[in-house]
């Protein structure tokens, strides 16, 4: 499967250049065209991208998170859910790289192979991070009227946050 | 929307700190979030430019096109409203296949790529049109096959059996795709009558 994903970008940049000489493309001045245009769009998603940044760091770094989890302690392990799962589950739709490290924490204090440490693997790769992806794409081509878009990507990740804990404790 | 979402990450956030007498951690926070933004920024910059690159190629060469109608009996159902052969429609495909093998940061060039089609036909240029909400929705659950990532952390730790997590995520992103997409088509359909 590694591999795989491996082969992938390179077998897909040789097809795109084969094909574009192939069919007698300026293949050269359209990846300079392309290039340029990366380039305003990177330009034109850096504001969002820093306000995001701003806002999501400053609730992180408040500790909200684990003092909300707290007041809950007691019905989680009533529906015997572990304690350490739940900050991630609530932040994976918020902030990639904080489930990430997260994620990495519980891998160093119960290993990988435990019920948590699975749990933790199905949970990040099973959904995106919903605010961030809204916030890029809309932000790029500047969208200010959003609709019920988050409404409906958060009810995804409800979904597969709560499949994902399901199918652990079938499986494993 | 947007701005409410801002404004309760922040609020929340500075007034517990105050509550909790963290402010110390709040002050470093804002100083040091600009740079983090900026870190995040240039990550993924050369990415873009070089797919935004390779994308043009693809695009002039007419390969992009000939996607597009590969794609579409499959795609011009749960996108309903993205004319014929549009543009869109290969960018969608590339980004939702980019996504599935894990390529995390090569789908973002084709997702951005794809608003940028999908806004050239929407009516109302602030608003959110349907078919970028659909597509917002299937990115943001994320049909993950191979989720490189965790599989390299799993590795990094040591585990016995990295890949056993694939299966149960594979069911997992599934369920969470078709759910959002259940909801999105029943509140467009609402919306409609």
């Amino acid at each position: 499967m590694n591999t795989l994903s491996k082969i992938v970008i390179p077998v897909f940049v040789i097809f795109v250049i084969f094909y574009g000489f192939k069919h007698k493309t300026n293949i050269y001045d359209s990846f300079l065209e392309g290039a340029k245009e990366g380039l305003i769009i990177t330009f034109n998603i850096f504001p969002s991208i820093i306000a995001m940044v701003f806002a999501i760091n400053i609730f992180l770094d408040s500790n909200f998170v684990p003092f909300i989890l707290g007041i809950f302690q007691n019905f989680f392990e009533l529906i015997h859910i572990p304690m350490e799962i739940m900050p991630m589950a609530l932040l994976r739709p918020i902030s990639g790289t904080a489930s990430l490290a997260i994620m990495n924490d519980i891998f160093i204090a119960s290993s990988p192979d435990s019920y948590v440490g699975r749990l933790a693997s199905v949970l990040q790769g099973c959904t995106d991070t919903t605010i961030y992806v809204l916030a890029l794409y809309f932000g790029s081509i500047g969208i200010k009227k959003i609709r019920y878009s988050l409404a409906v990507g958060l009810f995804a990740d409800l979904v597969g946050i709560t499949v994902a804990f399901l199918i652990t404790a079938i499986l494993f | 929307m947007v701005n409410v979402i801002w404004f309760l990450l922040i609020a929340i956030g500075i007034i517990f700190s105050f509550f909790t007498g963290n402010v110390d951690t709040i002050n470093n926070s804002i100083l040091n979030n600009g740079k983090e933004a900026l870190d995040l920024v240039l990550s993924i910059l050369p990415i873009i430019v070089l797919w935004t690159g390779i994308l043009r190629i693809a695009e002039d060469a007419g390969l992009l096109k000939r996607f597009a109608k590969l794609v579409e009996p499959l795609l011009s159902h749960i996108f309903p409203d993205i004319p014929q052969n549009n543009k869109a429609l290969g960018f969608i495909a590339s980004n939702i296949a980019a996504n599935m093998l894990g390529l995390g940061s090569a789908a973002t060039p084709f997702g951005l790529k794809a608003m940028q089609e999908l806004q050239k036909i929407n009516d109302k240029k602030d608003t959110a049109s349907t078919p970028m909400i659909t597509f917002l929705v299937l990115n943001t659950a994320g049909v993950t096959i191979v989720p490189t990532t965790v599989l390299a952390l799993r590795i990094a730790h040591g585990s016995a059996n990295p890949s056993e997590i694939i299966i149960p995520g594979i069911i997992a992103t599934f369920c969470s795709s078709l759910g959002g997409l259940l909801l999105d088509y029943f509140i467009r359909k609402r919306r409609r009558v």
